[in-house]
């Protein structure tokens, strides 16, 4: 057990976690809330009260339902994808091989390079002359045009992977690390094979490890909007037109309904997933634990 | 493993690796060509060009620092830009360092009610994309007068979730016992902070600023949308905006740009996978019961 409660002591703990608490709530909590209640009215100043219409309203949009559809398929792909390169590659990298120090560098490096800076090389390589037509050419394949059609969702994913797989990487290799030796020592005694020790050593002792770089990968999922953005501006081809985009031009628009529903409403998708997720964690370590 | 499947395994990461790579090598290497090279290797749609495509040239014909020269020196909006990116991101990630660290230690170490809830609610806003964050930072903003001002950048920044989560985990693994001990010794709260959880956080402290400065080097919306004299914009904005007009000295100005972050990661890389690798949230590790 622990000392005793101190009145003294309480007080400093709470001036230490004052300000980053009071900060969160002026700038994301308090105004989050009053944007709920914005949402249920139909102005912001002196507004009558209109129930879930916005929501409907939004719901209704078409450019809104093109703009969630392209997020999901965006995420659905793009997630699992890099969990399954990143984990490909930390084991690789987990291996005794020479420079593995020096490998895992280069794939960190996409992670600390801003994005404006490399995007013209993304540009040359995507534009309908650019670098991957020219490989193309040469085994006589017609040229793609990349960025104005529903290929432009290739090129987000190739720069999501370029940029993120790095920080999966590290991720999956402290898990790895974390693998006491002894159980695939154990695990070959018995006969056990490369591909049983996989699914019952590695892939198992790796859950905690995989939830967190889930939970990171679709974070940084969202930031891709950055490179997109830099790529094709505000309204790019309609297939890699995602739900940031649709906010970003309500509110150049000054749609504050639209804007606002659709936040509230991607928080909540969101809240629901992390819900989820730490249920099934806990499901999970709970097993493993037993 | 055998001889010839670590030679494999090589080969496949050599390869990789320089895939990884190849964005920066060619923005490296043509930062040093001339623009007209430049102009030549990606020339612009013209009639009589049609079918040809870009060249992949990775070797200039001959080494000029031109690029540097205009982008440092003969153009003044490129430095002015870039001392508005260090006004802007300093205070940022500064200020996110102090206070993510104190909200870190009492989330980490500390019992009271409530906690895991506030800690939910901190992950849960560390999720959002910012277009969603947008909105509420704007209406604070906004009824503070702060809009158009580098502080609407800076606040927001400041109070960012991903610090005090980053730093939480990376508390986490600091042992009970250091802690106990030191107050058995006598040590406050606030001695305990300063004296043991600081300097045990150091690896995590320097990966949440190098992550932090990134993160804020590269922003591009908020400048946008918070600020409205273009004088003001960070530099960030400035090179989405000379990639296609000024090719011949994009390059350069990108390389002048990462350089700081680059730095900072050779300097740093071990601190940088210290702290990422301490990020996971495995609720294994023993929760802190201090007060």
């Amino acid at each position: 057990m622990f000392s005793k409660f101190k009145k003294k002591e309480t007080i400093m703990a709470l001036i230490l976690i004052a300000p980053s608490v009071i900060g969160l709530l002026i700038f994301y909590i308090i105004p989050f809330i009053w944007m709920i209640i914005y949402s249920f009215f139909d102005s912001p100043i002196n507004g009558k009260f209109v129930g879930i219409q916005n929501y409907i309203g939004l719901l209704g949009n078409n450019a809104y339902k093109q703009a969630v559809a392209n997020t999901a398929i965006f995420t659905g792909i793009s997630v699992p994808l890099i969990i399954i390169l990143s984990l490909l590659l930390s084991m690789l990298l987990n291996k005794k091989i020479r420079f593995s120090h020096e490998f895992r560098t280069a794939f960190i490096v996409p992670l600390v390079v801003p994005v404006a800076s490399v995007i013209i090389f993304f540009e040359l390589l995507f534009d309908y002359r650019g670098f991957l037509n020219r490989i193309l050419d040469f085994f006589n394949i017609a040229p793609i045009d990349w960025m104005n059609s529903s290929y432009a969702m290739i090129a987000v994913i190739t720069i999501y992977i370029w940029k993120n797989v790095g920080y999966n990487i590290i991720l999956f290799l402290a898990g790895l690390q974390g693998i006491p030796k002894e159980y695939y020592e154990a695990a070959s005694m018995d006969g056990a094979g490369p591909a049983a020790k996989f699914f019952h050593i590695t892939l198992v002792y790796l859950m905690p490890t995989t939830f967190f770089v889930i939970i990171i990968s679709i974070i940084n999922s969202f930031k891709v909007f950055r490179e997109v953005y830099l790529l094709a501006g505000d309204y790019p081809h309609q297939s890699i037109y995602m739900l940031q985009h649709y906010m970003n031009n309500a509110f150049r628009k000054l749609d504050y309904h639209k804007l606002v529903t659709s936040a509230i409403l991607m928080t909540l998708v969101i809240y629901i997933f992390v819900f989820i997720l730490f249920k099934v964690q806990k499901r999970i370590n709970d097993a493993i634990g037993n | 493993m055998g001889r010839i499947n670590a030679k494999i395994t090589t080969a496949i990461l050599i390869a990789l690796a320089l895939l990884m790579l190849f964005p920066l090598m060619l923005t490296v290497t043509n930062s040093f060509m001339s623009s007209r090279e430049i102009n030549d290797n990606y020339t612009s749609y013209d009639e009589e060009d049609k079918g040809k495509f870009f060249s992949i040239k990775l070797i200039p014909n001959s080494v000029t620092l031109r690029q540097y020269y205009d982008v440092l020196i003969a153009k003044h909006k490129f430095l002015r830009m870039f001392w508005n990116s260090v006004f802007v991101v300093l205070p940022i990630v500064a200020g996110q360092v102090i206070i993510s660290s104190m909200a870190a230690f009492v989330f980490a170490k500390l019992n009271f009610r409530g906690r895991d809830f506030l800690f939910f609610i901190y992950i849960i806003i560390m999720m959002m994309p910012f277009q969603v964050t947008l909105v509420p930072n704007y209406i604070t903003l906004d009824k503070l007068g702060l809009i158009d001002k580098y502080s609407s950048i800076i606040f927001p920044g400041v109070f960012g979730a991903f610090g005090v989560f980053l730093l939480r985990q990376f508390m986490m693994t600091i042992p009970n016992e250091c802690i106990e001990a030191a107050k058995v010794d006598g040590c406050s709260l606030i001695q305990i902070f300063f004296k043991i959880i600081l300097p045990l956080s150091k690896g995590g402290i320097a990966s949440q600023a190098i992550l932090s400065f990134i993160d804020n080097a590269n922003m591009v919306e908020q400048p946008l949308i918070f600020l409205k004299d273009a004088n003001k914009y960070p530099l960030s904005i400035y090179l989405s905006r000379i990639n296609n007009a000024e090719l011949g000295i994009a390059f350069a100005a990108g390389i002048i740009y990462m350089l700081p972050m680059l730095l900072m990661f050779l300097y740093g890389e071990n601190y940088l996978v210290e702290g990422i690798s301490h990020s996971v949230i495995d609720e294994g590790v023993e929760k802190g019961e201090y007060i």
